[in-house]
């Protein structure tokens, strides 16, 4: 099993290699694994957290998502890129039940989750952000990361009436909140509004809420856009520290140094199919990719001597057509060309 | 000097008074609705005109007890809102807003129309099935009461102390309820509904909680109301009251406790003291016969109202509890 020989192998580089500030080197079981994996399109994974199978999505003429098969390493960062309109917001609502397909199953751990409403979705532990940062501006920050919490007695209307039954788990509930907090820098504002803080601010707020939910799987819906770049780096930590506590992340992401940096596999849409997927410095190579965002005839002649070289070449082939030809047409072109 | 005074005392009673227990009753459900959770129910009366019906049918046509009446009420109320909640609150917020203002207006005209005559009366309504309630008074309900220079019959008494009750204790399930994670999440439906099911929260099931407990919120101001007037005439239940409702809640602070309680109280007693107060003076000869005339009084108070309401969100939009900072959130 490539899986398994990957883990041990960077298990034992966890035991004797430490970085020099003294903590352990990350563990990148997921990239180990995928490594000899080919670059091809819909390729099976060694430990596969999602399998999507022949998904579609139409807009009256548009289809906004068309995958045929794909699978997603479990415990790696798997970035998804393509370029405006490829469907990569799209497919994150269908994966997280915010929208139905048109046809098509996935699976989570083996579970189908193609009938299951978004709540049901979070509940088995696939927890998302979305593009759009929604912070719930008239809570407070704490009241936000409370919300994250699963599995709550007092969020039953019944038993909220009795406080006895759902205190104890309430001040459970607030210590991971403020610990989380404490890990992104917003304890300081538990009790201001979410309302009052800046995007950036939310942006962390909105992935320390999913974190509340201890989640198997985070999506990311563009997690840095809008964040200066100090804060980017931060979040890119945050990340990162996700996959060290086994998460499976999948993240879209404009930025290709951030795409670079922290994913073990990316998968490139463009208009609703994936493309290409490898690991992030096989993407650049990508003929097919190169093509989806500059566009498939970018390297067309662009010097006006290669122009003129392709013009003769191409009358060189209308003179030679016209040899053989008798018809009314050509003897206009050929009376043209006497005048 | 002593017209206003009456005046002051006949506001004062009109303070205490079974309206404003309509209207705090009908405020609290539309607070669970609007203010903690986010829904859009303009057709709060309804609700209040099952609830008063409820009691008067089965008690004056079907001869049930008067306690067997309180719960057909309740139920009806109940399955009111899950009838209106079922198609609606898996679509956007306006879409319950026209369900239940077409509700609200369409069920009063079915209630007074002549081919439901034999069961609520028509226009002209039912009456006497509140003797099974007064008769459970503690004191002597024929005589009246002075208290305070204004006069009670024992029977508005004892609807007043009932009605009291029930505002406090439906004050207080909802100050325990959005205290408790419940309230959480009710409150952070109302501020973004697809980041509360991205958190594994079942928000149609939440809705339709805040749906019919506003619903028998306003059940409750219903029965207070026809037990307070001692019969049940559809007209009684016209859908202006929900606004008025609205009205009170935004003057006490939406989103608060104690904002649709206060608000109803005060809106009762401006409208009382408007209506006296001017009428005194109009008789007075302060304000002139040719300006004002005191038929224009009961269509002036209304102006007036409005005028205030305008006022008070120019200058204080939150109301009278509530926090400007939260208020200004929107504004941004």
């Amino acid at each position: 099993m490539p899986a398994e020989s990957g883990s041990h192998g960077a298990h034992a580089a966890r035991e004797d290699e430490l970085t020099p500030a003294g903590r352990p080197a990350p563990q990148r079981l997921a990239q180990a694994a995928l490594k000899d994996l080919p670059w091809e399109v819909g390729v099976a994974k060694p430990d596969p957290a999602i399998v999507v199978d022949g998904v579609t999505r139409t807009f009256g003429g548009l289809t906004a998502v068309s995958v045929d098969h794909l699978e997603v390493q479990r415990g790696g960062i798997t970035g998804l890129i393509g370029p405006n309109g490829a469907g990569k917001t799209t497919l994150f609502n269908l994966l997280t039940g915010f929208d139905q397909p048109n046809t098509g199953t996935w699976s989570f751990d083996g579970k189908e989750l193609g009938k299951l409403a978004p709540h049901q979705v979070a509940r088995l532990g696939v927890v998302r952000t979305f593009q759009l940062t929604k912070a719930l501006s008239r809570l407070t920050v704490l009241q936000n990361m409370l919300l994250g919490a699963q599995e709550q007695r007092g969020e039953s209307f019944l038993r909220a009436l009795v406080p006895g039954g759902w205190r104890a788990q309430e001040k459970a509930n607030t210590e991971k909140a403020m610990e989380l907090l404490r890990r992104f820098k917003l304890d300081a504002k538990k009790d201001d509004f979410a309302g009052i803080l800046s995007g950036g601010q939310r942006k962390l707020l909105e992935m320390a809420r999913a974190l509340m939910s201890d989640p198997k799987v985070v999506m990311l819906d563009e997690p840095m856009a809008g964040v200066n770049p100090a804060l980017t780096q931060s979040l890119l930590g945050h990340v990162k520290d996700l996959r060290e506590e086994g998460m499976t992340v999948i993240f879209v992401e404009h930025d290709m140094d951030v795409v670079r940096d922290i994913s073990d596999w990316v998968v490139v849409m463009a208009a609703g199919k994936v493309i290409a997927e490898g690991p992030p410095e096989s993407i650049s190579q990508n003929q097919a990719v190169v093509d989806a965002y500059l566009g498939a005839h970018h390297d067309a002649p662009l010097t006006v001597e290669e122009e003129d070289r392709v013009l003769a070449e191409v009358e060189a082939e209308i003179a030679r057509e016209e040899h053989g030809d008798t018809s009314p047409g050509s003897d206009v072109i050929t009376d043209g060309g006497r005048r | 000097m002593s017209d206003l005074l009456n005046a002051f005392a006949i506001a004062g009673k009109a303070f205490f008074g079974f309206q404003a227990i309509f209207f705090a009753l009908l405020a609290i459900g539309i607070n669970v609705h609007f203010g903690y959770t986010g829904l859009l129910n303009f057709g709060q009366i309804a609700f209040a005109m099952l609830g008063g019906f409820g009691i008067a049918i089965s008690v004056s046509q079907w001869g049930l007890p008067f306690w067997v009446g309180v719960l057909i009420g309740l139920a009806a109320a109940v399955v009111l809102a899950l009838l209106l909640g079922l198609p609606t609150l898996r679509l956007r917020a306006d879409y319950l807003a026209i369900v239940t203002i077409a509700t609200a207006e369409g069920l009063r005209l079915v209630f007074r129309s002549v081919s439901a005559t034999p069961v609520t009366g028509g226009t002209r309504g039912l009456a006497a099935f509140n003797g099974d309630f007064i008769d459970l008074a503690p004191w002597d309900t024929q005589r009246r009461y002075d208290i305070l220079g204004t006069s009670w019959s024992g029977a508005e008494l004892w609807v007043v102390l009932v009605g009291w009750t029930l505002v406090a204790l439906a004050s207080l399930l909802v100050w325990q309820l959005m205290r408790s994670p419940w309230g959480r999440v009710v409150k952070a439906i109302r501020e973004d509904e697809d980041a509360v099911r991205a958190l594994g929260k079942n928000v149609y099931a939440y809705k339709m909680q805040a749906l019919v407990l506003g619903g028998v919120f306003g059940a409750f101001g219903g029965m207070v109301y026809a037990l307070g007037t001692g019969s049940a005439l559809p007209d009684q239940y016209q859908n202006a009251n929900t606004f008025l409702a609205y009205a009170a809640l935004i003057l006490g602070g939406a989103a608060r406790v104690l904002g649709p309680v206060l608000g109803s109280m005060l809106l009762l007693f401006i409208l009382q003291f408007a209506d006296t107060g001017l009428r005194a003076l109009i008789s007075n000869g302060v304000i002139p016969e040719a300006l004002l005339s005191s038929t224009d009084v009961a269509q002036i108070r209304f102006v007036l109202v409005g005028l205030g309401l305008m006022l008070l969100l120019v200058f204080r939009p939150q109301g009278i509890f509530g926090d400007r900072r939260e208020v200004m959130l929107d504004a941004r």
